[in-house]
């Protein structure tokens, strides 16, 4: 119990004196005081610390949030460390001042867990409340909003005065309302506060207003809530089926990714490429292995590494891909079923394969900082920026690849070969080399693919597996052969996918969906766009 | 043409014959079959316990063997295929002869070489925690059952510093596991004051990657303006995404918590933890707990896999307990008789990795403690809570009122896995 | 196309006098059927010729594939439908058969419900849901063994024929609905046991199935059962029937024009091979103690292509041969090189496909055809090769 007197102690010094010189000093043994605290006590510590006013305080809780505040094993002496190769510079927290250097082992963490978390959170936020840095203020005005303490209400409506970014401002304007009718005891005031709070239809002030709807005593408080409560759940809900589209497109474009190689190689040259998941699933490993390398050599450039990962990973796949063509498929050419066969076998040694080399466990591929968090449009709102790249990236990929067909002399020649092979060689065109090319584009694009799903998926030998039969359902249902088909049909099968979901629950809307696939397919039996005329017989 | 087919066909029955004929040898060595996926979509759990039996196997041998004779590892593939792990579990001890099998890690490859096991009379050491309602002789169960990891976590979650939850989320992958869990773990939500309302469940295919409703169903169920918690048995593959889709989606811990019970070290591997931290598990073992023997063993799987980075994880700390368990039953017993070693093995006790001791129950489930800890930012688990004692692993779970009746006890009176009074009574 | 050499013959009554290969087929199983139960049960155990329990199961096992690559091949080998997605129909006979075996257990169970199955019980479920209704009796089982799998292939067929879908839409129809049963399985509100399948069976019609004699029966009856589907199927494709059959293989339209309802042909031999394919799983199941979804799986479904393909289709004794081989070598690998088996597997089917574009069965009939004429083992090589010229040719 002694740490806990002296803290007790110390607050009431802090208090009373509120001297700059006798806080440096009681700042210090707070501080140090956290080496051998339990969970009751650091909580202590933290707020003694947020209220110490010391300009070096944000930076202490910081470091302790981060997991960057540690005490010398020997002397229980607290400091904030950095990295430095494979040894700990040492900090001290008070000045700052660097004090040497330490190995791992002679140093221990101060730990924390969610409940000091939270609490230091809140104080972070009144402290950094005035920072210079919009994005620190916007998440400020975030944690005191959770927080509402009446401690940071000064210092908060103080922020607001000075505030010019507009999106900051409504936050702080939501924390203080908040704040506001959190402590306040006058029956006017709350009620302004909850009619401030109804603008924000977002989830946070639901939540607000739900817990205190059930604890309100005052009748006229109360109505207001509940009104303001019913008026957000309708915006909520409307947002929600915003969102729902959004999700469905987001859906689709992953399908569109998996399966726009399969439509050029299933689709346009009519092998039924069972290793086609492999071949995304080679992709992921080049932009692990871009990224392992990045990591090592150039760890500050790390947000390049999804762009040097797509040509990587578009060569590497589409050479596997040539490889696969000249040593297997073009004996097998005529023959579409078998090349179903061989190639299966192929995606089980591709599978064995990776294996073999990267070890059967999930690979670590990374976010870069640009495709990290979300945008919150409104509150009801809020969609991931990962999500949004891959829905540009598949459509610029569509795009792309049809310019490529269509304006091309190769592509000109890749329709050639695939509409009439024997006539396509008597006008010159060298057929082999032009198939091959084409399964490269194919995989290549494949590989793509794989970048892409490495930033939301697994990287594992079985990633390939998770995608291939619904590549399939994708290029079949939208019409074999035809581009527009599979970004059609991705995108509807991902929005009703997304759509059902919520009702039938995720298996039932997938089966639901295969069902409709099989009985659309009895409509038409070649898919949404299907090609006309006599050459469709074969 | 003839000729050829009848050559054809004869050469395959001899080859059959040949592979099943298994030539009787003498035993020089000691056997322990090794049955976990090497290939197929489980290879990515168990081929890491596969390696941890070849160490505790090499380390052994190391050691002088025992009885003094080599202890040898047989390794088989069931190729994550159900049927295929109940032909490899009898190829194992009809064809090999093993004394012991180490392996198995979904529910349903456990299910399906019960009946070999217990038909054949041989002994299986499974690893993984699992929902429990089992008890066979054969079968020593190492991992956690649901008392053991499932109710002190929630227990955890409604205390003062897990941050006193009052409304539930059970996310769940739609298999045995996560169902029996659930519907335990309800019952208990309900025995605290829990309101139906306040309990929301979800269940998912295996590998579902899409988790963007989800997630977003969460939040929306969380923004009732009650501390909301999330109880996550999702399996495997599906937790990256999921994970992912929480840190994108701005979940933080602090907010809505998230423990789960399928998630160890070696599932965060593949994952970038920074928006994670604070994310719970509750496991048997974590990593980052400091012991001697734990560092020990740490050091030993480095060196044994020549890689630094490697992580453990809870069922290696299982088939560690249960190899040398197994190993001081043998000792005891003078010998590898099934038998003898199993009745050598109630009441036998080894160190845990994270201290205290293990001591195996005449139910076959151990006594283990629990601990929860918190994602870090470099991967790793930090214990933020711990049982004091050991606790005893329930076959039967006292939620499910049928399976409340039941008591599993192989000792004398009862000799029983599930019964409700012992048989050797008058 | 390939053309069978078993196909060039006369159809009527004298179907099986004129097959060579059925034949050996059936003597070999006859064989089979006396020997593998002498040396089992009456031979001493350290004898060396005594069989062990375990490996009669294990070929039990792989006649039950056999079985089931016979059911594909005469859809895929003599009516050009290729199904990725007939382990469908062998997993829902097998779980017709699963769904008597737990009825059997009765209050055997771990809660002892004698009423309910285990997993029911756990889960809360207060009454047997009506679709269990019937399954403790076992010719009502027996029945929906066939029955459940052939109305579903029934009507599948009738939609997706009727509407002319062919080649590979059907093949990937065929795969969507053996992915959507496998997810449905899978759902533990099914009522199916969910992802753990059906295990822990006891015995049928009160015989012990853990004991060596009834393991014996049930390799005699997957024995019998593979040579009644051999007698059937090559019945059938020896008929009249058949030739219209292979003439929808080379040329649907044309059989079209020419007069035949193409799409009543194609049905009938789709449900025919579903309903073997039912047989196939229901005795598959007793012998490997389990059924759950994982037999849905699309992945399986494609191995069976391939059993056929190897074995040499449009033979149908090719099948079983490639049902019984692949599927020991799969035993054998497994065991052997654990760490390497799926190159070798993976490595037999690219082989297969590009060098045995008939199966095995094919080749070895050319081979002989060949060497009868005096061509030593290059000639062999020359054949291979004259094979790719001709595939490269599009044949």
């Amino acid at each position: 119990m002694a740490p806990f007197k002296k803290i007790l102690v110390l607050l009431a010094i802090i208090f009373a004196l509120n001297n700059a010189d006798a806080t440096a000093a009681t700042l210090g043994e707070t501080i140090a005081s956290l080496a051998k605290a339990n969970t009751k006590q650091k909580i202590q510590t933290v707020k003694v610390i947020s209220a110490s006013g010391h300009d070096r305080a944000a930076e202490v809780l910081q470091a302790l949030v981060g997991s960057k505040l540690y005490f010398q094993k020997s002397d229980r002496k607290v400091v904030i460390i950095k990295k430095a190769g494979s040894t700990y510079l040492l900090i001290d927290p008070l000045t700052a001042k660097e004090l040497g250097q330490s190995p791992k082992s002679k140093l221990k963490k101060i730990r924390i867990n969610n409940r000091i978390r939270r609490v230091i959170r809140g104080a972070l936020g009144g402290l950094t409340l005035l920072s210079k840095n919009p994005g620190q203020r916007l998440k400020a005005a975030e944690a005191v909003f959770k927080s509402a303490s009446a401690g940071s209400l000064p210092t908060l409506k103080k922020a607001l005065e000075r505030e010019t970014d507009e999106k900051i401002k409504a936050k702080m304007v939501m924390a203080v309302a908040a704040t506001e009718l959190k402590i306040s005891k006058d029956q006017v005031e709350r009620l302004a506060a909850v009619k401030v709070l109804t603008e924000f239809a977002v989830p946070e002030v639901r939540a607000l207003l739900g817990s205190l709807a059930t604890v309100e005593k005052d009748a006229e408080v109360k109505e207001a809530v509940d009104k303001a409560l019913s008026d957000i759940e309708a915006s909520l809900v409307f947002w929600n089926g915003i969102g729902n589209i959004f999700q469905g497109i987001s859906l689709g474009s992953v399908l569109l990714l998996a399966a726009v190689g399969l439509a050029i190689t299933f689709g346009v040259m009519g092998v039924i490429n069972m290793a086609h998941g492999e071949l995304v699933m080679i992709g992921a490993y080049t932009t692990f292995v871009v990224q392992e390398i990045f990591r090592a050599y150039f760890p500050e450039a790390f947000g390049f590494s999804i762009a040097v990962a797509i040509p990587a990973a578009f060569v590497v796949a589409g050479g596997f891909g040539i490889a696969i063509e000249r040593g297997i498929i073009r004996y097998l050419y005529g023959r579409p079923l078998e090349t179903l066969l061989a190639t299966w076998g192929l995606s089980l040694i591709l599978q064995q394969f990776v294996r073999s080399i990267f070890g059967p466990t999930n690979r670590e591929v990374g976010n870069p900082e640009w495709m990290s968090g979300a945008i919150e449009i409104t509150g009801g709102l809020v969609l991931t920026y990962n999500r949004i790249w891959i829905i540009a990236f598949s459509l610029l990929v569509l795009g792309l690849l049809i310019l490529f067909l269509r304006k091309t002399a190769f592509g000109l020649q890749m329709r050639a070969v695939t509409q009439n092979r024997p006539m396509a060689s008597s006008m010159g065109i060298r057929t082999g080399y032009v198939d091959a090319l084409t399964f490269g584009l194919g995989s290549g694009i494949a590989g793509v693919a794989g970048v892409a799903l490495s930033q939301i998926d697994n990287v594992s030998p079985n990633l390939g597996q998770a995608y291939i039969i619904d590549s399939f359902m994708v290029v079949v249902f939208g019409g074999v052969g035809n581009l527009w088909g599979t970004l059609v049909g991705a995108f509807s099968l991902g929005i009703v996918n997304k759509f059902l979901e919520p009702f039938a629950g995720t298996v039932l809307a997938k089966i639901l969906v295969l069902v409709a696939i099989i009985l659309f397919i009895q409509k038409r039996p070649r898919g949404l766009f299907s090609l006309k005329g006599r050459a469709v017989e074969n | 043409m003839k000729t050829k087919f009848l050559t054809l066909a004869g050469a395959s029955v001899i080859a059959l014959s040949t592979m099943f004929a298994g030539a009787v040898q003498a035993a020089e060595s000691i056997k322990v079959g090794v049955l976990h996926s090497l290939s197929g979509t489980m290879a990515i759990s168990e081929t890491t316990l596969k390696d941890t039996m070849l160490m505790l196997v090499e380390e052994q041998n190391k050691k002088g063997g025992l009885l003094g004779k080599k202890i040898e590892a047989v390794v088989v593939d069931p190729a994550s295929n159900w049927p295929l792990f109940a032909e490899k579990a009898k190829e194992l001890i009809l064809k090999h002869k093993v004394d012991v099998v180490f392996g198995n890690w979904t529910s349903v490859s456990r299910k399906s070489v019960l009946p070999v096991f217990e038909e054949l009379n041989s002994m299986l050491f499974y690893p993984v925690q699992y929902e429990g309602e089992e008890s066979s002789r054969n079968v020593f169960y190492t991992g956690a059952a649901p008392n053991q990891q499932a109710i002190p976590a929630v227990e955890y979650l409604m205390s003062e510093d897990g941050g006193a939850a009052k409304r539930w989320v059970l996310l769940g992958t739609d298999y045995v596991y996560p169902r029996t869990t659930n519907k335990i773990l309800r019952a208990f939500l309900t025995a605290k004051g829990v309101k139906e309302s306040d309990i929301m469940e979800n269940y998912t295919p295996f590998g579902h990657s899409d988790w963007q409703t989800i997630v977003s169903q969460v939040k929306k169920f969380a923004s009732a303006g009650k501390k909301t918690a999330v109880v996550s048995t999702i399996n495997g593959d599906a937790n990256v995404p999921f994970y992912k889709e929480l840190g994108n989606q701005g979940i933080k811990a602090e907010d809505i918590p998230v423990v789960a019970f399928s998630v160890g070290e070696e599932e965060l591997a593949g994952l970038d933890t920074k928006p994670l931290v604070g994310h719970l598990a509750a496991w048997n073992y974590f990593m980052s707990v400091e012991t001697l023997e734990n560092a020990a063993f740490i050091k030993k799987w480095h060196a044994f896999i020549k890689n630094k980075k490697r992580v453990t994880n809870d069922p290696m700390e299982a088939h560690y307990i249960g190899f040398n368990m197994w190993v001081q039953a043998v000792k005891q017993a003078g010998t590898t008789n099934i038998d003898a070693v199993r009745q050598a093995m109630y009441g036998q006790k080894v160190k845990n990795l994270t201290g205290g001791i293990a001591i195996m129950n005449t139910n076959h489930h151990l006594s283990k403690p629990v601990l929860i800890g918190e994602i870090q930012e470099d991967g790793q688990f930090e214990t933020v809570w711990k049982t004091n004692k050991v606790v005893r692993g329930d076959a039967w779970s006292d939620f499910i009122p049928e399976s409340a009746k039941l008591t599993a006890n192989w000792t004398f009176p009862w000799v029983c896995g599930n019964c409700q009074k012992p048989k050797f009574i008058n | 196309m390939s053309q069978s050499p078993a196909f060039q013959r006369r159809s009527g009554f004298s179907f099986l006098l004129t097959d060579t290969g059925g034949k050996w087929l059936l003597g070999i199983i006859l064989v089979a059927i006396i020997f593998v139960p002498v040396l089992n049960l009456y031979v001493p155990k350290d004898s060396f010729f005594h069989v062990p329990t375990f490996m009669v199961s294990l070929l039990g096992k792989y006649l039950t594939f056999a079985l089931l690559a016979l059911s594909v091949d005469l859809i895929w080998g003599y009516c050009g439908i290729l199904s990725l997605g007939h382990g469908a129909f062998f997993a829902l006979g097998g779980y017709a058969m699963g769904m008597y075996m737990m009825r059997q257990i009765g209050a055997r169970g771990v809660y002892g419900n004698a009423e309910l199955p285990d997993f029911m019980v756990f889960l809360n479920w207060k009454e047997l849901p009506w679709y269990w209704y019937g399954f403790d009796s076992f010719s009502f089982a027996m029945l929906m063994v066939v029955l459940v799998p052939g109305i579903l292939a029934f009507v599948f067929g009738w939609f997706a024929f009727r509407s002319r879908v062919s080649g590979v839409y059907l093949s990937i129809i065929t795969q969507a609905l053996t992915y959507a049963m496998m997810l449905a399985f899978f759902r533990n509100d099914m009522g199916f046991g969910g992802n753990n399948g059906l295990t822990d069976f006891k015995d049928i019609l009160g015989f012990n199935i853990h004991t060596d004699g009834m393991r014996v029966t049930l390799f005699m009856l997957s024995a019998l059962a593979v040579a009644f589907g051999y007698v059937l199927c090559r019945y059938i494709v020896s008929s009249k029937l058949g030739r219209v059959l292979v003439a929808i293989r080379d040329a649907e339209s044309r059989t079209r024009f020419l007069g035949y309802r193409v799409e009543y042909y194609q049905l009938f031999v789709f449900t025919v091979s579903a309903m073997l394919a039912g047989i196939a799983g229901a005795l598959y199941v007793p012998q490997v103690g389990i059924i759950n979804p994982s037999e849905f799986l699309p992945a399986n479904s494609i191995e069976i292509v391939i059993w056929v393909a190897i074995g040499g289709r449009g033979s149908l004794y090719g099948a079983v041969l490639g049902g019984v081989l692949v599927n020991y070598a799969k035993s054998y690998l497994t065991g052997a090189f654990p760490e390497i088996w799926l190159y070798a597997l993976g490595g037999l089917f690219i082989f297969s496909t590009i060098f045995l574009p008939k199966g095995i069965i094919g080749s070895v009939a050319s081979f002989s055809v060949k060497r009868a004429g005096g061509v030593s083992l290059t000639g062999f090589f020359h054949r291979i090769s004259n094979h790719m010229r001709q595939n490269l040719k599009g044949a």
